[in-house]
């Protein structure tokens, strides 16, 4: 296996506050990583950083054998990353099929508008969107715009998927289905990372997973080791029923 | 490890600006250049200079408001002193022709690329700006640029500059000429039109509709924003800039307040707000639209004095209850439409 | 050329009160674009309707001087704001900038092509005198209306920042400005306060436009005029920041004072808008710190 992502002593802050501090991972291609950690523990800012949003004022970023520290989002995401967004940003007055062809168009691959159609309705098609893909995004509902925004990230065929929180206001089932979706997504060669809150569904579908808190990370492992961690119950003790259940499934 | 930047892929390509938006219509670009021929054509139907000289107005509303649409209907970015693009080519063109003894042709392509330049030159630093602080910004463009053509000799400072009226000689003698500007005039609206269909159903097209939507969603799917922004700036600036250069050769005389008329942009952004911001068609049809209301109002004896009042009302009554201008309230309300009105 | 002293600090002095003036109508244009992202450009005309009312007004009352009219005018101006908010900004107040653009933009069209009908594009001038200070032994001489409407710019904004700072209303109104949602929130009527603020923001505007008339002539086109000195002043002293647009009137009249001793005259725009995109481009909060 190869190492696709070096994230080497990054260190975001914002004024006196340190959001992502010193924070270390490697992360080999085809794998898929979970991100956990209380609300406000820098999860998202750590995404931001690994995709050009923020430039980080100390440490590295590694993609590809390539530094892409300091680079722009445009060009980390023309580089073969793609992300999805906690709060959605559906292109609100654009049909959903062309919200996908941005990526599809814009992203690693450069495909011009009738190649872009062509992958966007695949996309579309594998996630179930493809009836609506003359409405304007801005009608669909919250599950569907998560739907769409996952379509938009996995239209650009990238290398590294970074997902925020998808699973996020889904129900059960739909959270079941979008599980099943993320697993196919690794199987079709996609390296991904995910910032989850729902706790039983990251454990299922990670290989290891890293823990924030405080923008420090705390603790890395598999799922089994991660929720036997006492640092990591410790840390979501604000919520001792969270810690329980992560005792469970790991037992 | 390799330090250098890897081979992304273009920005953009030539083939982006083509027009390839799968499922579009041939009415897409169909009826908005038959809107400006059957206007175009109409005073040679009746052969009444008084037509003439009214549908050179409307046409010159199309070329404006066609034009900035792509900055501020496709892109989103409110230009609100886009008359420096038209008064700027209006000077460099006059003073080829009035100075430098150039052609009217010569004058034209020298506008439209002094109206792009100042367009790419200031835009990148410009186009950083978001809101209400791009608008004012391009407001503050327009007039120091007129500030700094008052003061500019080889200009003529803040008298202008006035052409010798020999010069017409060479096209034909003064009447002639206001007929061949008439139909010089018409080619740049039928490029307006055109142009402006190319962007909207092309892959640029579609980066600068995602930046309108949501720039820094556009950013992460690889729109390469700085570039696409300042494209779509140069783009809207051109045809401005030759449209001045024609106008100001007409006229006979440039002055710094004729050229740089900041009411002509807010004009121009009422245009196209009326007919519908980000669509081909509506722009055509607000600036018709638009110059049609304005001829009412300045002939009709009661409403004449209060004209400026009467479409203020009218524009406060759009803003308000029709933001999406007249073709985006047909495309929303019957979505059926869509397919052939952009 | 030579300068003598004297003329340079004539020029120093006639440049800073009359930035005290033009400040506060660039103060009637930052507030309102503080508490709610709206660009005003109804403000020149508003000035230059003012000047009207002023010049009618004290023909009107029979007065030799315009003070009392000019009183009027600017309490008038307040209810005058409201009504322009609830009309034509309220129901886009939460809309992409181009329609608050539009929307106070066709109120600019609506209020020139009324005072177009009713007053014509001819100059006026308010006729009064109240003498000249005499300084330096008759080396310098001030206008006493330009020393009055400067005095009367510096009292009125230290009347907006005893409002804001010291009475509820004026908490409220920074609250607003501070965070909308979270003002309405704790209970604040946050439409009642956005009106407030436009029609203080509009009586600010009438109150200096009441003052230039005290000093110049004008015709109703002169608004547009004074609205770009806004424009300028206001991204001076920081978009959204009122006092810090009394700051910035103190600049302008600097370089309306200074850039005339060096250059011609017809240069000074040139300099102040040139200055005003590179503040926008570099640093979009101003000198004195706008909002962020």
């Amino acid at each position: 296996m190869t190492v696709l992502l070096r994230v080497e002593e990054v260190t975001k802050r914002f004024g006196g506050l340190v959001a992502v501090n010193h924070v270390s991972f490697e992360l080999q291609e085809g794998e898929i990583l979970g991100l956990i950690g209380p609300n406000g523990a820098g999860k998202t800012t750590l995404f931001n950083c690994i995709n050009g949003v923020y430039t980080p004022e100390e440490g590295r970023i590694v993609f590809q054998g390539q530094d892409i520290t300091g680079w722009k989002p445009y060009d980390v995401a023309r580089f073969g990353m793609a992300r999805t967004h906690q709060i959605v940003r559906p292109l609100a007055d654009l049909t959903v099929r062309e919200n996908v062809m941005v990526g599809a168009a814009f992203g690693s691959h450069a495909w011009g508008l009738t190649e872009a159609a062509v992958r966007a309705d695949e996309v579309l098609e594998f996630l179930g969107l493809a009836e609506r893909a003359d409405m304007l995004a801005g009608s669909l509902n919250v599950a569907q715009k998560k739907r769409l925004e996952l379509a938009r990230a996995l239209a650009s065929q990238p290398r590294l998927l970074l997902l925020d929180e998808v699973l996020a206001g889904l129900n059960p089932s739909e959270i079941a289905e979008m599980v099943e979706t993320v697993k196919a997504i690794r199987d079709r060669g996609i390296t991904i990372i995910m910032i989850e809150h729902v706790m039983h569904a990251i454990m299922n579908v990670s290989d290891r997973i890293l823990v924030l808190d405080f923008g420090q990370l705390i603790a890395e492992g598999t799922p089994q080791q991660i929720a036997q961690n006492p640092k990591v119950i410790e840390a979501y003790l604000g919520d001792p029923k969270l810690a329980e259940r992560l005792m469970q499934r790991g037992a | 490890m390799s330090q250098r930047k890897p081979a992304l892929p273009p920005a953009f390509r030539l083939a982006d600006f083509w027009p390839a938006l799968p499922g579009r219509h041939w009415a897409n670009w169909a009826l908005p250049l038959l809107v400006v021929l059957g206007l175009g054509f109409f005073p040679l139907l009746t052969g009444k200079d008084v037509h003439r000289e009214t549908m050179f107005t409307l046409l010159r509303a199309v070329v404006m408001a066609v034009s900035l649409n792509i900055i501020l209907g496709y892109t989103g970015y409110v230009s609100f002193g886009h008359v420096v693009f038209f008064g700027l080519g209006g000077y460099v063109g006059f003073y080829l022709v009035a100075v430098q003894g150039r052609s009217l042709w010569e004058a034209l392509l020298a506008g439209g690329l002094a109206a792009g330049l100042l367009a790419w030159l200031i835009g990148i630093g410009i186009l950083r700006l978001r809101g209400a602080y791009f608008a004012l910004v391009t407001i503050g463009v327009n007039e120091a640029v007129k500030a700094f053509i008052q003061n500019f000799d080889p200009f003529g400072g803040p008298l202008g500059l006035t052409m010798n009226f020999a010069v017409y000689k060479a096209y034909g003698g003064p009447r002639a000429m206001l007929q061949m500007t008439y139909y010089v005039l018409l080619v740049l609206a039928v490029l307006a039109v055109l142009l402006a269909y190319a962007v909207r159903t092309s892959k640029f097209g579609l980066g600068l509709l995602s930046i309108r939507e949501d720039e820094d969603a556009a950013e992460v799917m690889g729109v390469v924003t700085p570039m696409a922004k300042t494209w779509a700036f140069v783009l809207s600036a051109v045809l401005p800039g030759m449209l001045g250069a024609l106008f100001f050769f007409r006229n006979g005389s440039i002055e710094p307040h004729e050229a740089f008329p900041l009411h002509l942009s807010i004009e121009a952004i009422v245009m196209v707000m009326l007919g519908g911001q980000g669509t081909v068609l509506g722009p055509v049809l607000g600036a018709a639209g638009y110059q049609a209301m304005r001829a009412f109002l300045l002939t009709n004896r009661y409403l004449k004095d209060i004209q400026l009042t009467v479409s203020g009302a009218l524009l406060l009554l759009i803003v308000l209850f029709i933001p999406a201008g007249l073709i985006g309230w047909l495309r929303r309300r019957f979505p059926a439409s869509r397919r052939v009105l952009l | 050329m030579a300068l003598e002293w004297t003329s340079v600090l004539s020029f120093l002095i006639d440049g800073l009160m009359l930035g005290f003036v033009f400040g506060v109508a660039a103060m009637g244009l930052t507030l309102i674009w503080g508490v709610m992202d709206v660009i005003n450009l109804a403000h020149g005309p508003i000035i230059a309707l003012s000047m009207f009312g002023v010049y009618l007004l004290m023909g009107a009352l029979g007065l030799g001087n315009p003070y009392p009219a000019l009183l009027l005018v600017t309490l008038l101006a307040l209810p005058v704001g409201m009504g322009i908010y609830y009309i034509a900004v309220h129901r886009v107040i939460d809309a992409p900038h181009l329609s608050s653009l539009l929307a106070t933009y066709s109120v600019n069209m609506m209020l020139m092509g009324v005072m177009n009908a009713v007053f014509g594009g001819a100059p006026r001038n308010i006729e009064f005198s109240l003498g000249s200070i005499k300084l330096f032994g008759g080396a310098i001489t001030i206008p006493t209306a330009r020393v009055v409407a400067a005095l009367a710019a510096v009292l009125i904004a230290a009347a907006l920042y005893a409002f804001l700072y010291r009475t509820r209303l004026g908490r409220y109104i920074r609250a607003v400005t501070d965070n909308r949602d979270a003002a309405e929130l704790v209970g604040v009527p946050s439409t009642t306060i956005l009106a407030l603020s436009f029609g203080l923001g509009v009586l600010l505007a009438a109150f200096a436009g009441g003052l230039i008339a005290t000093i110049f002539p004008f015709t109703i086109f002169d608004g547009g005029r004074y609205e770009l000195k806004s424009f300028v002043i206001g991204v001076l002293g920081g978009l959204g920041n009122p006092i810090g647009s009394l700051f910035g009137g103190l600049v302008l009249g600097l370089i309306e004072g200074i850039v005339p001793m060096f250059l011609e005259t017809s240069w000074t725009p040139v300099i102040e808008f040139a200055l005003f995109v590179l503040i926008l481009l570099v640093r979009p909060t101003g000198l004195f710190g706008g909002k962020s």
